[in-house]
């Protein structure tokens, strides 16, 4: 065998682990840019899911922190993710706002029956508008908001154990922190 | 507590394979005989300390402990004690954690039978299993953390294990196949250690021959049981589906069975080294990329079961050191082995060369099926392909009855070179014989004569023949004299063909009716009578069932078979409980679809000739990797020392 | 020539001579087995070929499954609720997983006539797992 013979299984390897990098990179759903972060939260109005005659804008999401959840029936991971809410609301006493995506009112409205309400209130976005507003990609995103209505985190993907223990339960602890202090003051 | 203990232990067995690492790999470079005498110590404690992590997870799950988030996601308290051991390695993170248990099996394994190893040779190995096991026990404890807790949110009950996994073949499937994967980091870290010492012989060949053929054996059998599992779990009766998951254990198969072929003529012959090091630096890489494919949810498939990009991002870049720094070391050291080349066209050494050129073919058939969707995705952004099961077995079925063929005649070759006439006087018979038979045995099974029958049982009774044969002509001269390692071969060789009869007989021969049928409604299976009588309920410890009741006739024989659709409480899914009736000549499958109106039910008959003798070859070749292992001659080179074994580093 | 080199000829010409045919037959055999996959809009959209092996998927339409009185045919229509959904014929057991409102694959061909002629049909394998194809469907629309 010739020596140059001899790397030619490490240039194959190499050229598998390079389409393989391009491959996952692609299905990297997670490197978003958040355009929205250290914005205030858009203007909206929409009906609640509760009652599609009262609209709500969003002044209805000030006063103190507050996660808002973007979530549908017709996404499993949302499934998944409801646990998780359900669990943070108990034990954090976190405020949630639901934003109900896409989705059929009616399934909705049953689904919350079946599976637990986590949300103070949900709001209807039937064709997707808020959803354009805030740059949703997909089902579930959240967003926490600081009193004030600024988003301070964004999660594309599910909340679940692991990202409220690394990620938001820290952002809250900022937040809360941020407000206690100010109040000291 | 316990689960916090268990974390330490594995933080603890981390640094020890640290440990192991440097003491083996320094110690050898540097000649300090004292580290290297150091390193059976440590070795055990990794072990013993990746056992108690290992105990405390298990317990966390006996212990119904949902505060751990491993135990909440894949248990239950209503599920079995049983399936609350075996869902230790149900997901992602306990699978990992059973990984790297096995992997520290092995090397405690190396350490314990390698006292005949020049200490400095032994070194290297077990320094490069070490850092191997670092890499896998830095992933668990960065990425994939089974202890991980969920304070303050701890849930009163447990999501369950998936149902799919709650079965004996999925109990004994992971490990199996693991110790497989892991057994090739022995054969691996061989390569590494001659590459580093540019030293191999016949000598090295024998050490690392036993270790490659009880991995191969694992694996061999982890894939067999695995598509068993399919058969009877899945409910549909496929027992393989080209599935990137399965496709995953099935290339270290390959690249492992041209291995084991490869190192017997290293062992033998003293040439295709550097071909062997390849073949194992290879076999290994495909373990780690299986581990990858299944793990990160870069080709997600029906059983791909977590989708994890940090996860895959850290394998990823283990694969680059791991892969990629042996085969750099190769490329770079590979021209200090050399191989003496002296054989001719007609000899064993052209019949192996043969063989492991088919495997390398198929292994690289199954890995560009496998990678071309990624790839074609990558460049065209974002378009979505999938590969067709057709392609697989148009590439697969011809390189097999090659593979069939170059078997048959391999065991009256002989090394350096046999004469073509005798070859011919040896192989007249089998050859006359094999052909009658593929051409009667059809007729006889299925009155018919379909030509992938026919040329399945060809070459599978041409090996089968020739194979006994030649023991027919070592039986005269005293079948005392015929080695394990022979028969271990024989009984491989036999696997082999019965797996090759039975694919066959079942991908041509089977029947399979989907069918509309109300109770008391009658339909034919073959010439079996088939009766439904209807579908009662009944219920399990964690599900609800309903239940038909089948009554087959077979002339005078009868048989009830029990399908069922079950509903599984905790998770809300539904899953398809085959009955199987089953056969050495054939399996009567039968499986509940959906409910239609007025009691109808959607209802799949399956008539499956020959379905068994797959797992049966699967079981064969396994049997005779092991038997080979027991060979004299591997227990003879435990006891003497070999003469002439120091260290002549090259580095 | 001596025989030793003769020898090694052969057996150089043996391996390359087989190795090309292999790597011929594989192509073709790659070639011929491809699947695209197509999502609901290009589906409708035209964009689609007809009368070609091809994968599509979509979420099952809610009210749209409709077994036939006797035998295993049956049909319902995909959507992306996004506006587009088409509908596809199918003889045969549908997966335990099969839902509406769930994602769902199938593989077939698409008719002249608009409908999808499924041979095959698979589902999700489990609660949390999505085909990849229709992940982005799921996602709305997709990047």
């Amino acid at each position: 065998m010739s020596r140059t013979s001899l790397f030619v299984p490490l240039g194959v390897f190499l050229l598998i682990v390079g389409v393989g990098y391009a491959g996952f990179k692609l299905n990297d759903p997670h490197e978003l840019p958040s355009a929205l972060l250290g914005k205030p939260f858009p203007e909206f109005a929409a009906p609640l899911l509760a009652d599609s005659g009262t609209v709500v804008d969003r002044t209805a999401l000030l006063g103190e922190p507050v996660l808002v959840n973007v979530w549908a029936t017709w996404c499993p991971t949302c499934k998944a993710e409801h646990e998780q809410l359900l669990r943070i609301r108990e034990s954090a006493g976190l405020r949630m706002v639901g934003v109900n995506y896409k989705d059929d009112p009616a399934k909705a409205r049953s689904w919350l029956r079946q599976l637990g309400d986590p949300y103070e209130f949900v709001v209807q976005d039937a064709d997707g508008s808020l959803g354009v507003e805030l740059g949703v990609y997909g089902a579930p995103e959240s967003f926490l908001l600081d009193a004030r209505g600024t988003i301070v985190y964004k999660r594309v993907g599910d909340i679940n154990p692991r990202i409220w223990r690394d990620e938001l339960a820290p952002a809250l602890a900022r937040l809360n922190g941020v407000a206690a202090g100010g109040k000291n003051e | 507590m316990i689960p916090e203990l268990g974390q330490l232990s594995l933080a603890l067995a981390f640094c020890l394979c640290g440990f192991v690492a440097f003491f083996g790999l320094a110690g050898a470079a540097w000649r300090r005989q004292r580290w290297l005498d150091a390193l059976g110590s440590m070795v055990t404690g990794q072990f013993v300390f990746i056992l108690l992590a290992y105990a405390a997870l298990s317990q966390a799950f006996l212990a119904d402990d949902f505060s751990v988030a491993y135990v909440a996601n894949n248990s239950n308290s209503l599920l079995p004690w049983y399936y609350k051991m075996s869902a230790v390695w149900g997901a992602h993170e306990g699978s990992f954690l059973l990984w790297t248990l096995i992997m520290a099996g092995w090397t405690l394994a190396v350490a314990l039978r390698g006292e005949h190893l020049p200490a400095a040779f032994a070194g290297r190995v077990l320094g490069v299993m070490g850092l191997l096991n670092m890499g896998f026990l830095a992933f668990l404890l960065w990425t994939s953390n089974p202890f991980e807790r969920l304070v303050p949110m701890t849930p009163g009950e447990g999501a369950d294990l998936n149902p799919l996994l709650q079965d004996f073949g999925l109990i004994v499937h992971p490990p199996m196949l693991y110790m497989g994967y892991v057994g090739f980091s022995v054969a691996f870290a061989f390569a590494i250690a001659a590459l580093l010492t540019g030293r191999l012989d016949t000598a090295w060949a024998r050490w690392s021959r036993p270790w490659s053929n009880v991995a191969w054996a694992f694996l061999t059998l982890g894939i067999a049981l695995g598509s068993w599992w399919a058969y009877y779990e899945l409910g549909w009766g496929g027992w393989w589906f080209w599935d990137p998951v399965e496709n995953a254990s099935f290339m270290p198969w390959l690249a492992g069975t041209a291995l084991v072929h490869s190192l017997a003529v290293t062992e033998k012959r003293g040439t295709f080294k550097s071909w062997t090091l390849l073949l194992a630096i290879t076999t290994f890489s495909l373990s780690l990329l299986g581990a990858f494919i299944v793990r990160s949810g870069v080709l997600t498939s029906v059983h791909a079961f977590a989708v994890d990009p940090t996860r895959g991002l850290f394998i990823l870049g283990f694969l680059v050191l791991t892969v990629g720094g042996s085969l750099a070391l190769y490329a770079a050291r590979a021209t200090v082995i050399r191989s003496p080349a002296r054989y001719t066209l007609w000899s064993r050494e052209t019949a192996l060369l043969v063989n492991n050129i088919l495997l390398v073919i198929s292994m690289a058939l199954v890995l560009l099926g496998t990678l071309y969707p990624l790839a074609y995705e990558a460049f065209t952004g974002g378009d979505k392909i999938s590969v067709g099961v057709p392609y697989f077995n148009a590439g697969f079925v011809p390189l097999m009855l090659a593979l069939a063929l170059a078997l048959g005649i391999a065991p009256v070759l002989q090394w350096k070179r046999t004469s073509p006439t005798r070859l011919w006087r040896d192989l007249r018979w089998p050859l006359a014989i094999s052909v009658a038979a593929g051409l009667v045995l059809p007729l006889l099974i299925s009155g018919a004569l379909a030509w992938q029958v026919v040329a399945a049982l060809t070459f599978g009774v041409w090996v089968l023949v020739s194979h006994l044969w030649d023991l027919l002509f070592r039986a005269r001269r005293g079948l005392g004299r015929v080695t394990l390692g022979y028969w271990g071969m024989l009984a491989a060789h036999l696997g082999f063909a019965v797996a090759l009869f039975g694919i066959s007989l079942t991908s041509v021969l089977s029947v399979e009716k989907d069918q509309r049928m109300s109770p008391g409604d009658r339909d034919t299976l073959g010439e079996m009578g088939v009766l439904f009588e209807g579908v009662g309920n009944r219920s399990g410890p964690n599900f609800v069932a309903q239940r038909g009741t089948f009554r087959i006739e077979d002339g005078n024989e009868v048989v009830f078979l029990y399908p069922e659709k079950r509903r599984y409480l905790a998770r809300e899914s539904v899953m398809t409980e085959a009955a199987i009736d089953a056969g050495l000549f054939r399996d009567i499958y039968i499986s509940l679809g959906e409910p239609l109106e007025n009691g109808a039910w959607a209802v799949r008959l399956q008539l499956k000739p020959f379905v068994r003798w797959i797992w049966l070859g699967g079981l064969l070749m396994a049997f005779g990797g092991v038997l080979a292992v027991s060979d004299a001659r591997y227990r003879r080179l435990r006891r003497s020392v070999p003469v002439g074994t120091t260290v002549a580093d090259a580095a | 020539m001596n025989p030793k080199r003769r020898n090694r000829l052969l057996i150089v010409l043996f391996l390359v001579a087989g190795s090309a045919a292999t790597l011929a037959l594989v192509l073709v055999a790659l070639n011929d087995n491809l699947n695209l996959f197509y999502p609901p809009d290009q589906v409708v959209g035209g964009e689609a070929p007809v009368n070609t092996p091809m994968r599509a998927g979509g979420m099952v339409l809610d009210g749209s499954v409709a077994r036939a009185d006797d035998g295993l045919g049956v049909t319902f229509i995909l959507t992306d609720y996004q506006g587009s959904a088409f509908t596809v014929a199918y003889s045969g057991i549908l997966p335990d997983l099969f839902r509406e409102g769930q994602g769902i694959l199938v593989q077939g061909k698409l008719g002249a006539d608009g409908v999808f002629q499924a041979r095959e049909v698979l589902a999700k394998h489990d609660e949390t797992y999505m085909p990849p194809e229709l992940v982005d469907i799921a996602r709305g629309g997709g990047p």
